[in-house]
């Protein structure tokens, strides 16, 4: 079992694996069919130093932050390693964010440094937001054409100091990194991940799924979400996996991945997970009956024998045209970022691929539970990690109630937001908004939302108040963006919606003009942030004295409405 | 060569063709996501079609933030 106790930062447990698996191979990247780049530990480190050096030179020092806005490749990783080894903190941001809302979140984050990629550097060098983050004194491009105009950037490549780094040591408590779980337009939730915080989790992810040097993980989720950032990196590194990194995320190309790199782990969202699923129940029904006859009876056996763990042998010569495909070294599928389908988890486990199922946060630090897969359960999200104390308040009759949890990986709050962090963090526990239950085996069972949020099926944490902005000016008399399931709360944790609640002005109707204007400024938001439908409400909206909405009253307002009828998709 | 008129025409012809709508439906502003009800991953799958199509390739990156026929034709007339 891995132990990390000796430990008291990311960038110490890092330095030591980095020299105790030197020969070790840490990183494999490819595009399409090419294999980019193929780094050793030791190589691995000799690309880091030079990269910390310069960082110090140019005055990076301790508690600095260094932000890195990039799509999964091993600069990525290379440059987070310079930034702990500097004794830096780290702000990992979604590539995906619009330059602006990137840019806001550098300034919040207070980010000296930015090392990002070129085609991002392009959208973000000419944004607006950009005069306004300031605190960005350095920012390194990789990838650059030569003679591009870099617009004030530096290339990553040439960023390098020339001498040995100091390693500056950090503490268990010192914050790690800065990850921002939403508040692109409202109020960024910017949590503060300490060292201890990745450490613990690190030990008690790994206790049930463990790393070892020759095990190879598929890094699909982008690095700066929590879950590809510790098994994707962390996890993997200070155990002397490796990491495969794939330039573009095509189907054909991810499912080539898993058997020309045997890949033994991946992390997908559930949307990718269903996909994969798709194409699964695709090939098999186009099998001609007889071996389609075949294929179900092995499955049927599979199923059987598997019924209380999983015994990947057996499953691998049962159902060897299945793992085939997959590499037929694949051990398990972790999901996560969002909830799973029952379902989509049954169709896997029966084939005789193993899903970790399991539940988290950001601000938990990731996983709060998983499936033990002892036996495997597709109802639950599994009993809670090592380390993990969960529990249940306001529980009614049925036993449901919000999920609390204490443990040594909970965030140490929110960046600048007192206030938010003492809402989300009482006396200890961590208040997760998330509706649930433990059954009779101690797995826990979800069971919808007390938040005003969605999380879409490609793991994305949409915050209504994040969007609103979009929705300014429309010629109505006010306006307020809700999660459907906020106001009439359903026990269910898929299929969510946001709608935008409308009060007209006097005399106005909801025209087909109206519906243009809301469908034409919705489609300005990225696909996944968009409302779904429109809820009319023929009564002012309750204010505060400081004239701002009272969402939770207007929610119970919106909530004596019929939802099928109110609800008028857009 | 193509013009950006003709790519774009073949965008459409291609998704409509892929995703089984009528041709005429689509329309170069339309948001593909909204007007074919597709995934992100969707279309990637799209994209790769196009890209064969073509015989140019196209990065991730290019199509980042993209969810419009028009704007999708001249990132491949681009690379054309």
């Amino acid at each position: 079992m891995l132990d990390l106790s000796q430990y008291q930062s990311i960038g110490a447990a890092l330095k030591d694996a980095l020299e105790k698996y030197a020969d070790e191979v840490c990183l494999i990247e490819a595009d399409r069919e090419r294999e980019k780049a193929r780094l050793t530990y030791r190589e691995f480190k000799n690309l880091a130093q030079p990269l910390a050096k310069a960082l110090q030179d140019g005055g990076f020092s301790v508690g600095d932050r260094a932000s890195i806005i990039m799509t999964n490749q091993s600069k990525w990783l290379i440059s987070a390693y310079a930034v702990f080894y500097a004794g830096g903190v780290l702000v990992p941001l979604d590539y995906k964010l619009t330059p602006d809302e990137q840019w806001q979140l550098l300034k919040h984050s207070g980010a000296k440094v930015l090392i990002t990629e070129y085609p991002i550097w392009r959208q973000l060098s000419v944004a607006a937001g950009r005069a306004a983050a300031t605190n960005v004194s350095t920012v390194l491009v990789t990838e650059a054409p030569k003679n591009a105009d870099l617009a004030g950037a530096q290339p990553w490549e040439d960023f390098q100091g020339s001498g040995e780094p100091a390693f500056v040591p950090r503490t268990r408590i010192d914050v790690a990194c800065i990850v921002y779980s939403s508040g692109t337009g409202g109020r960024p939730k910017g949590c503060m991940m300490t060292h201890e915080n990745y450490l613990e989790q690190c030990v008690a992810l790994t206790s049930i799924y463990p790393f070892w040097p020759g095990v190879r993980y598929l890094s699909i989720l982008p690095t700066n979400h929590a879950i590809d950032f510790m098994v994707g990196f962390f996890g993997p590194f200070t155990c002397g996996a490796a990491v495969v990194h794939l330039r573009t995320l095509r189907p054909e190309y991810v499912r080539e991945a898993f058997s020309k790199y045997k890949i033994t782990y991946v992390s997908l969202v559930p949307l990718v997970l269903k996909n994969l699923q798709k194409g699964l129940q695709a090939r098999f029904d186009e099998l001609p009956s007889v071996k389609r006859k075949v294929l179900n009876a092995m499955v049927a056996v599979n199923k059987a024998l598997t019924k209380s763990r999983p015994r990947l042998g057996l499953s691998r010569r049962l159902l060897k045209q299945v793992h085939e495909p997959f590499g037929g070294e694949l051990r398990t599928i972790i999901v996560g970022g969002a909830f799973t389908e029952p379902q989509t988890l049954q169709f896997f486990y029966d084939l005789g691929i193993p899903v970790a199922n399991g539940y988290g946060l950001t601000e938990a630090g990731t996983a709060i539970t998983v499936n033990d897969l002892r036996p495997f359960r597709a109802d639950t999200v599994g009993k809670p990690l090592p380390g993990m104390e969960v529990r249940i308040i306001h529980a009614g009759a049925d036993g449901i109630g919000e999920v609390s949890v204490r443990s040594k990986t909970i965030m140490s709050g929110y960046l600048n937001e007192p206030e938010l962090t003492a809402e989300a963090i009482v006396d200890g526990w961590l208040m997760t908004g998330d509706l649930g239950r433990f059954d009779d085996a101690g797995h826990l069972q979800l069971f919808g939302r007390k938040k005003n949020m969605i999380v879409t099926e490609e793991g994305k944490n949409i915050y209504p108040e994040d969007i609103e902005s979009v929705f300014e000016s429309l010629p109505v008399k006010e306006f307020c963006v809700f999660a459907a399931n906020y106001i009439w709360p359903q026990r269910s944790m898929v299929g969510e919606q946001l709608l935008l609640a409308l009060h007209l002005e006097p005399g106005q109707t909801y025209t087909e003009e109206l519906r243009r204007d809301i469908s034409a400024r919705n489609s300005k938001l990225l696909n996944y942030k968009r409302i779904h439908g429109v809820v009319l409400l023929n009564e002012d909206f309750p204010r505060t004295a400081s004239l701002k909405i009272k969402r939770n009253s207007l929610a119970e307002q919106l909530a004596k409405l019929d939802r099928v009828t109110a609800f008028l998709p857009l | 060569m193509r013009t950006l008129e003709q790519t774009t025409q073949e965008v459409l012809d291609l998704a409509s063709k892929h995703f089984n709508v009528p041709v005429g439906s689509l329309a170069p502003e339309d948001d593909f996501f909204k007007k074919l009800g597709i995934d992100s991953l969707q279309t990637l799958e799209m994209l790769s079609r196009l890209e064969n199509h073509f015989g140019v390739e196209l990065p991730d990156y290019e199509v980042q933030g993209v969810s419009d026929f028009r704007t999708l034709a001249s990132r491949i007339q681009s690379r054309l």
